[in-house]
């Protein structure tokens, strides 16, 4: 149950207090907290005392996230105005502003009631341990497991693709175009002889940077006409080059 | 013990939840219902209160359970994690959810006076409440049940274990309908 947070403003008139919105599920949960503060008769709500009281409180609270306070502040207003009106003396057919409200009230309250029952089951129930404790499952939409990346793993990888290059050639500024033709011819060849082959047969022995970047281009050009598939076993696993159909070959 | 009361406590001691008399049952095909049920009782008394944990009839099922004495000693010495307290709008949603499903959004904001969503998607994620069919009319809306994980956190047998509506001190008039006078 909430047990609202209220300071009385010693000195001032009735309905003068602060109450914490937080402290609150909703508007039919504060105007129940009204009503029971006034002890007045829920059936026969003195709309005009309460809807006042309302709107001081609301006022007091601010008007930001609290469109569901404001709506219920309109509603009480135009029952208040409702009752009001004139009406014919011994009309059988008038219905009461208010019976909307009283009947949401109480259904309420009812809830409220159920919620007490609920909480004391629950805390009843957290008394006594099961078996074991089972972690909540991850929500379905988790983003995939990290990869597992070793440092031994990647120093090994870089130490094969640097050993397969002759010499660094960063300080060398000769221009040399990339030969994607010839690489695309290279490997159309080895296509011919053989249905699959790894990258080390693709770029031949003693290759240069140069051959290795025209090889990647080749592949990936090759594999993009569907002449060949590429794959790997496993994250940073030997690439495996295959032939892809028979008559593409041909 | 009987051998059948035997490999019902075996089976319970294993499990983390609650088990059904379908999955007791299903541990010895021939021995039929009835003497499980028998075995389940023989089981129970025969723990008693004997031990410190108890067979206790929950989530229409039966599970092992520590006896409440000890619960704040376990507690303290954080061998068990005791589950975090529902707020009191999701107990309010729960309660509505409880007595009136299948039920819609819609009607649970009216009872509220609040918008629920953000409360019964955080419900459904916590699996004490899922979606069980969809309703008729504008959009076909989402209408929503309670879960057997709610009758676990709430130590129920069944949902006839929740306080009938005539019991509440408040008693709820029939709606006599507003736009139809007598």
């Amino acid at each position: 149950m909430t047990s609202p947070i209220i300071r009385d403003q010693t000195g001032g008139g009735g309905g003068g207090f602060v109450v914490e919105l937080e402290k609150f599920s909703g508007p039919l949960d504060l105007l129940l907290h009204l009503i029971q503060e006034d002890e007045v008769d829920i059936t026969d709500l003195p709309i005009a005392k309460i809807a006042d009281q309302f709107l001081s409180v609301i006022n007091e609270l601010g008007l930001n996230q609290a469109a569901d306070y404001l709506e219920m502040a309109a509603r009480l207003l135009r029952i208040k105005a409702q009752m009001l009106l004139p009406r014919h003396l011994g009309d059988d057919e008038w219905e009461d502003p208010r019976a909307e409200l009283v009947r949401r009230l109480l259904e309420y309250q009812q809830i409220r009631e159920l919620v007490d029952w609920l909480g004391r089951a629950a805390e009843l129930r957290a008394e006594r341990y099961g078996r074991g404790y089972e972690a909540p499952p991850p929500p379905a939409d988790a983003p995939p497991a990290p990869l597992q990346i070793d440092l031994n793993d990647l120093l090994a990888a870089a130490e094969r693709v640097i050993a397969l290059i002759p010499e660094p050639m960063l300080h060398r500024v000769v221009p040399r175009p990339l030969d994607v033709e010839g690489a695309t011819a290279r490997i159309q060849a080895l296509l011919a002889k053989r249905d699959t082959f790894g990258w080390s047969d693709a770029i031949g022995p003693q290759a240069t940077l140069v051959d290795v970047l025209s090889t990647f281009i080749a592949l990936l050009e090759l594999a993009k006409r569907s002449s060949l598939t590429l794959s790997q076993a496993e994250p940073f696993g030997p690439m495996v080059i295959k032939r892809a159909t028979p008559r593409e070959a041909a | 013990m009987q051998p059948l009361a035997k490999l019902l406590e075996a089976a319970l001691f294993a499990a983390s939840r609650p088990l059904t008399l379908d999955e007791l049952a299903s541990l010895e095909p021939e021995a039929g219902e009835a003497a499980v049920r028998a075995a389940l009782a023989a089981l129970q008394s025969a723990y008693g209160d004997q031990h410190g944990v108890e067979l206790v009839e929950i989530a229409e099922g039966w599970q092992f359970l520590t006896r409440r004495e000890y619960a704040e000693t376990i507690e303290r010495a954080q061998f068990a994690l005791r589950p975090r307290r529902l707020s009191p709008a999701a107990l309010e949603t729960l309660a509505i959810i409880a007595y009136r499903q299948p039920v819609g959004r819609l009607e649970v904001d009216e009872i509220r006076g609040v918008d629920s969503g953000a409360v019964l998607d955080k419900l459904v994620e916590r699996g004490l409440i899922e979606v069980v069919t969809r309703g008729e009319g504008l959009g076909r809306p989402l209408l929503y049940g309670t879960t057997p994980s709610f009758l676990e956190i709430l130590g129920l047998k069944d949902l006839e274990d929740l306080p009938r509506l005539e019991e509440l001190s408040v008693a709820l008039r029939r709606p006599t309908p507003v736009d139809e006078p007598e």
